[in-house]
């Protein structure tokens, strides 16, 4: 199979995940989009590394999962402290701030 | 068939291990970076295994202790010649060792070392069941006003988890302006965003306010990262190599070609898309529009040190990553980024300056200020001139301390709910306490760039390399958003000196020796860049060159 598929496949589910992010209101969506993202990159990293015919794209491909598992660590933390102020994880609710 | 032939099928000798070399490590170029992280543990241990009343002073002592002595370290390389002739790609190309890297790197330093004098502060706010405490919440994890909160509070619990976590920051921020491959400049993109996404979370008053902008800081800034990671995807897909000098080789067409390279590089969609995603995550973490929407709510809900020290630090090392990039790895793109660059600057300036006008808020005021200034900054970028270099060397030197002397001033005018930063509760400030209105009154004019500050010396020095770079649209939409942007620094100067205080108005709060020193060392960096540029500039324009 033609590994240019993949890419295309890797550039469907980066917009999937970036649309997700710009339309759903869940912050726990959200973050799972963003994570959809990362694991679009990871395809397209380690297609790209088999084109290439080195390993630099599978090595990286590794090193996003653990910067994703970090993130995971951060947000969940993050999201979860202001679920339980507020009882909402609504993205709109967050609306304190405003000009 | 006999059992060694039966063997032989599915096993095989092992190769001779002497094939694969080990990779080589210069752990002297890299001190500064592992001093602070090495520091940063040995804080994370402190907090694990030192009772809770002595952990406050063992957290600073090991902080400054750390910054201190990897600032040492970031002057000891440069005296031995690594910023000039030594400069070179250190640790199997994944850092690079040069001027602009070590420039950087101080700067960040101290700046980090300053924002743990503001981080430290324990007398501002009023003492909680006779004991001191800092700015930053009992305990992050309690519910707001709940009763867990109650009881930490009570307890005298305080977050001191905030000093590991600056210096973790400041680690990542090291290496990010010296990240010489791309998978490098994501990793310490992440190590240094992820301790300052919690750091915001972390107020001790207004809570709902701190977890929001955490959250939003969060979201947005992860966001952007998964693009840069894309735009990494995209141009590894289109070089076949991560590393800055291996993508510059091939965008200018010297590479070795191999036939998989030949059928990556005729697609230029690959090239010119993944630029102009690294470029997007970049131009998120400067605060440049039109990514800039997450500065103002962030700058206003974060703990107001945590705000000064992300307004400083991150602009300093994002602004490092991005002239890297542009002026090692796309120098033969240059035609292709510098419009849009043009497009960013000018938008930035201007949206920074006008929106501004409007603020009602000190924090919210002074974030949009730094949009402004971000915009000034990357006219002195687009100069694509060695004079770009230095120039914005020492611009970002330069506004680093004002941003930080600026918001540490904010955190001592208060009222009973916290700081008081709307600013009609800023009338009348000047008569009531003429120091800190005159200290906040320089920083002002700093930013405003009125000679004999230091921010006079850098908006010079980076609209004329501007200029000579041929982007003199840019410094003539630099010099009239500058003059949109002193209407409103003087006139919160003329609130402060020339209105009545209103009877209700806030109180200045005398600081403790943290504090003081924070602010005197923001006030002398001001005031000396400005009255005598000519050493640091020199500095800056001897550190100015790349190593590729």
């Amino acid at each position: 199979m033609n590994p240019v598929n993949y890419l295309y496949l890797a550039a469907l589910l980066f917009t999937i995940g970036a649309a997700g992010v710009l339309i759903r209101r869940n912050a726990i969506i959200v973050f799972m989009c963003v994570e959809l993202m990362l694991n679009a990159c990871n395809l397209a990293f380690v297609t790209f590394s088999r084109m290439h015919g080195n390993l630099d794209g599978q090595i990286i491909a590794f090193f996003t999962m653990v910067v994703a598992a970090a993130e995971v660590v951060v947000g969940l933390a993050i999201i979860v402290t202001m679920f339980r102020s507020r009882h909402s994880a609504s993205v709109d609710d967050a609306n304190l701030m405003k000009l | 068939m006999s059992g060694t032939a039966v063997h032989s099928l599915w096993t095989m000798a092992a190769p001779a291990a002497d094939k694969i070399p080990a990779p080589k490590i210069e752990y002297t170029q890299l001190s500064p970076v592992l001093i602070v992280f090495g520091a940063a543990v040995v804080g994370i241990l402190v907090e694990a295994f030192l009772p809770r009343k002595s952990r406050y002073l063992g957290q600073i002592a090991v902080s400054v202790i750390g910054l201190a002595a990897a600032f040492a370290a970031v002057v000891a390389l440069a005296a031995r010649g690594y910023g000039t002739t030594k400069a070179h790609v250190a640790a199997m190309g994944a850092v690079a060792v040069d001027g602009p890297a070590l420039f950087l790197q101080g700067t960040i330093l101290l700046v980090g070392l300053v924002a743990v004098f503001t981080f430290a502060e324990r007398r501002l706010d009023p003492k909680a069941h006779g004991r001191k405490v800092d700015s930053f919440a009992a305990q992050g994890s309690a519910v707001p006003g709940g009763d867990a909160e109650k009881a930490a509070v009570k307890a005298g619990f305080t977050t001191t988890e905030v000093f590991p976590l600056l210096l973790f920051a400041v680690g990542g921020m090291l290496i990010f302006p010296a990240a010489s491959d791309l998978l490098t400049l994501f990793v310490a993109l992440e190590v240094f965003s992820l301790p300052l996404y919690l750091l915001c979370a972390l107020a001790r008053r207004r809570r709902f306010m701190s977890q929001e902008a955490a959250m939003k800081y969060f979201l947005l800034g992860a966001f952007s990262s998964a693009f840069l990671l894309f735009g990494i995807a995209l141009l590894y897909g289109y070089a076949g190599t991560v590393s800055y000098s291996g993508i510059a080789a091939v965008v200018d067409g010297t590479a070795k070609m191999t036939p998989a390279l030949a059928a990556t590089t005729g697609n230029d969609a690959l090239l010119l898309i993944g630029t102009a995603m690294v470029a997007m995550g970049l131009l998120f973490k400067v605060g440049a529009v039109p990514f800039h929407m997450w500065t103002p709510d962030v700058y206003q809900g974060a703990p107001t040190p945590v705000t000064g020290f992300m307004a400083a630090a991150t602009k300093v090392a994002a602004f490092g990553a991005l002239l890297r990039l542009l002026y090692v790895v796309l120098p033969g793109m240059r035609w292709d980024w510098r419009p849009v660059m043009w497009g960013v600057a000018i938008l930035t300036m201007l949206v920074g300056a006008i929106v501004a006008v409007t603020q009602t808020d000190v924090k919210r005021l002074l974030a949009y200020s730094s949009i402004a200034h971000a915009g000034f900054i990357l006219a002195g970028v687009i100069a694509t001139t060695p004079d770009g270099v230095s120039s914005v060397l020492f611009y970002l030197a330069a506004y680093s301390f004002v941003t930080l002397g600026a918001f540490a001033v904010v955190t001592l005018v208060r009222d009973a709910g916290g700081e008081a930063t709307h600013l009609s509760h800023w009338a009348g400030l000047g008569r009531r306490s003429p120091l800190v209105a005159a200290v906040f009154a320089v920083f002002l004019l700093a930013f405003a760039g009125i000679p004999l500050t230091s921010g006079f010396a850098g908006k010079f020095a980076v609209f004329k390399a501007a200029a000579q770079g041929g982007a003199m649209p840019l410094v003539i939409v630099g010099v009239l958003s500058s003059a949109i942007a002193a209407f409103f620094y003087i006139r919160v100067i003329v609130l402060m000196f020339f209105s009545e205080p209103k009877p209700d108005g806030p109180t200045v709060a005398v600081p403790s020796a943290w504090t003081s020193t924070a602010i005197g060392i923001g006030v002398a960096v001001t005031l000396a860049l400005g009255v005598m540029p000519q050493y640091f500039l020199d500095l800056a324009d001897k550190a100015g060159v790349f190593v590729r």
